[in-house]
């Protein structure tokens, strides 16, 4: 299908174009900006006035809630109202994701909905028990990214050595999260609200000591590693320091560290409750740093559906997570605005940046994902940077309605609203319709 | 910001729900203090009842045991005029797989008026509150690590009986504070009530440094924690910490924190010794200060069932 997007403001964080022009796209690929043919004609047009039109999102952290009836379908619908087209998924589903057929499967399901493209990580062992390590290779061929232990504990570090060493061999990327086993069994950050709230606390230390282990094995085996969530400004002075001395490490955050801390808890808010836990305002203020000045290399959404009953629970009972694909773009937009960058900075760090981090994983893709460039693949999202909104979680497509940045509790208001979302040229959402348009 | 409106008040700032003692002014602590006092002579009649909650209903729900503080709840609400009912539901719907807020539901259906809730969570009697139906009211008996309300109220009306003021009062409160819901409610009630000095005293294990940000001072020394002090509340050490990584046992934690004759000596002479029971003899305190002159431990259980009366007829008189 040809479509033709007018009179947006494109904005490309990869090469800095920041400038009104049309779009013109066709066979799922993007055939010019600015200067169209004058022979193109277009089947469909999208009028893009006011809008600024920009490469899809690339949510490097988003769960899916597998397996369960239509859970797939849901939050990948989720995903394209978010103006998310490419999303890495973690490799914690029942069961993990630590055998190739499981990953077809998966990888064919969401092909056939066609809203948003999805790169699994693959176990880094099997059932990701932390003790023998994956057919790295076999999974690979299958479409997994990387390998990641998720929320789980490895065994020792003889075995995460032996792990990240196997993954090193073929150039895989190992995704860890910086957390100590035993220091992580708290369920809000120690400090003086977790004191006085009474609640177990997970100190910083649980990230600096995994963060140190990890590197250490880095500078033995050279194994790439990303390291996800970071939480603490003591995770992220680690992490600065480990890539001025050249070491293949990159890293995330996530929005709901980006934008809270643990005073957000209030009287016991299990919308709070998350993993990891939420620290205090000089770690949140260093997280925005780090993501500003590059030492976190991307911004992901962490999104995690919680059915209702688990979050009606007592804190401390309450599950771990929050929904967040739908809130990715508008909590980006925030931080930018808040931090005085421009679009195009702002954009990056949930476009071009987290396809950096993909790097040589994504094949052929990776030279146009999270790009508007002239022969590259068509994955738009055009939105309405003025338009403000509130979240309602009725009006999420995720099944999981709980986030911190509930209007009903948090007030916060959203910068930003997602028009239109195309996924290698085909409408996968649109505002107007509502659904797929395609 | 609906979250953040405290949920014991309403909106004219009157106590609908007592939950903690932190974010209440000082004029509700004193109000509760106050009735308390009035309460007191109604235990030493002959016919011990008044009628001030003649038909309503309070049920006690206990999700976690506790014999001692549901009995004196049960013993405030009868004197009350109230229906009582006890629910031990560590033994029946929990236990079944019935969720929390299921278990309220079914309960607001048979008409409670008032909820006497104790659970080992931290917060779960907000979680109540927020869900039950609006005329009923919910009484935290202690939550997790977090609240004891009337378990501090009863402390803070023992050291006004005793001292009259909190003005110039040094109080230590020594043992397992960290994990202790009683410390933090004392703590938050001294600090609203005017006391200007008061100490966590024991190992860094159970005393954390980060303490110091509810505003106490930190003592890792049972010397200088209870030296010239005019209140020392002794905390009960739990069996679970007894060994393990916290303590390596319970002999050698009272030879450095357990309160003997000896180390009672270095505070004021006219010191009282408190503790919110049930004691641990030779653990945290001697035989001969919790039998001595200086301990008001029992007095501690008379005056609580009076400020458990208290709070219930303030609360009763409140609506949402």
């Amino acid at each position: 299908m040809k479509i033709m997007i007018r009179n947006g403001r494109v904005v490309d964080p990869a090469s800095g174009r920041d400038e009104a022009a049309d779009v013109a796209i066709a066979a799922g690929r993007i055939v010019a900006i600015g200067q169209v043919p004058a022979d193109f004609t277009p089947e469909r047009t999208i009028e893009a006035d006011g809008c600024v039109v920009a490469p899809g999102l690339v949510d490097l952290a988003a769960r899916l809630k597998e397996p369960g009836p239509g859970a797939l379908e849901s939050e990948l619908a989720a995903a394209a109202a978010g103006g998310v087209t490419s999303l890495v998924c973690p490799p914690d589903m029942d069961p993990p994701l630590d055998e190739p057929g499981l990953v077809d499967m998966l990888k064919f399901r969401a092909r056939k909905l066609s809203r948003c493209r999805l790169f699994p990580l693959g176990a880094l062992t099997q059932g990701l028990g932390g003790a023998e390590i994956t057919e790295m290779i076999d999974l690979t061929e299958a479409g997994c990214v990387g390998f990641s232990q998720a929320e789980a504990p490895m065994r020792d570090n003889l075995t995460l050595s032996r792990a990240m060493q196997y993954a090193s061999t073929r150039g895989y990327t190992v995704w860890l999260r910086p957390q100590d086993a035993s220091l992580s069994g708290g369920v809000a950050a120690s400090g003086a609200v977790a004191t006085r709230l009474g609640l177990s606390g997970v100190p910083v230390a649980s990230e600096t000591i995994a963060l140190h282990t990890v590197i250490e094995l880095v500078r033995q085996t050279g194994a790439r590693v990303h390291f996800c969530r970071l939480s603490s400004a003591a995770g992220v002075d680690i992490v600065r320091r480990a890539k001025a001395e050249g070491l293949p490490v990159t890293a995330d955050v996530s929005i709901n560290s980006l934008h809270l801390t643990d005073i957000d808890i209030g009287y016991f808010n299990a919308d709070m409750r998350l993993t990891p836990p939420l620290r205090q305002g000089k770690d949140r203020d260093a997280l925005r740093a780090g993501l500003a000045d590059g030492t976190i290399d991307a911004l992901v959404s962490d999104h995690t559906p919680i059915g209702h009953d688990d979050k009606m629970l007592p804190f401390g009972e309450a599950v771990p997570g929050a929904t967040g694909l739908e809130l990715l773009l508008s909590l980006a937009l925030k931080w930018g605005n808040e931090s005085k960058l421009t679009l195009a900075q702002s954009l990056a760090r949930v476009t071009s940046e987290p396809v950096r981090v993909l790097g040589e994983a994504l094949g052929s893709l990776g030279q146009s994902a999270g790009r508007l460039v002239e022969g590259g693949v068509a994955d738009v999202c055009v939105f309405d940077p003025d338009a403000e909104w509130q979240v309602t979680p009725e009006a999420l497509h995720s099944r999981g309605k709980h986030t911190p940045f509930d209007a009903a509790s948090s007030g916060t208001r959203m910068p930003g609203r997602v028009r239109h979302t195309l996924v290698a040229g085909t409408l996968a959402w649109s505002a107007a319709a509502g659904a797929n348009a395609a | 910001m609906l979250a953040r409106r405290n949920p014991q008040l309403n909106a004219h700032g009157e106590l609908i729900h007592l939950l903690s003692i932190e974010g209440l002014p000082r004029a509700i602590l004193t109000q509760i203090l106050d009735t308390a006092g009035t309460f007191l002579s109604v235990n030493d009649r002959d016919v011990k009842k008044v009628p001030l909650l003649r038909g309503k209903s309070v049920f006690n729900l206990f999700f976690e045991n506790s014999t001692r503080t549901r009995t004196t709840f049960e013993i405030a609400a009868k004197r009350l005029s109230a229906d009582v009912i006890n629910l031990d539901i560590a033994k029946s719907s929990a236990s079944k797989g019935e969720s929390l807020l299921d278990t309220i539901a079914n309960l607001s259906a048979m008409h409670a008026d008032m909820f006497v809730v104790r659970h080992s969570e931290s917060g779960a009697p907000y979680l109540i509150a927020r869900h039950c139906a609006p005329h009923v009211h919910v009484v935290n008996a202690g939550d997790g690590r977090h609240a004891h309300p009337t378990q501090g109220l009863l402390d803070m009306y023992t050291i006004r009986h005793y001292k009259k003021s909190f003005n110039e009062l040094t109080v230590a409160i020594v043992g397992d504070i960290v994990h202790s819901r009683v410390a933090r409610s004392d703590i938050h009630a001294l600090t609203t009530l005017g006391a200007p000095e008061i100490r966590a005293v024991g190992p860094k294990t159970l005393v954390p440094g980060d303490l110091r940000e509810m505003g106490v001072r930190v003592c890792h020394d049972m010397r200088e924690g209870v030296k010239d002090a005019d209140v020392i509340i002794m905390l009960r050490l739990q069996n679970e910490r007894m060994s393990g990584a916290m303590l390596p046992s319970a002999g050698e934690y009272f030879k450095s924190f357990g309160l003997t004759e000896d180390l009672l000596a270095l505070a004021r002479p006219d010191a009282i010794v408190m503790h919110p029971g049930p004691i641990n003899r030779g653990v945290e305190i001697d035989s001969r200060v919790a039998d001595g002159s200086h301990s008001v431990i029992l007095p501690q259980v008379t005056f609580g069932i009076a400020v458990r009366m208290a709070v219930m007829s303030i609360l009763a008189g409140n609506d949402a």
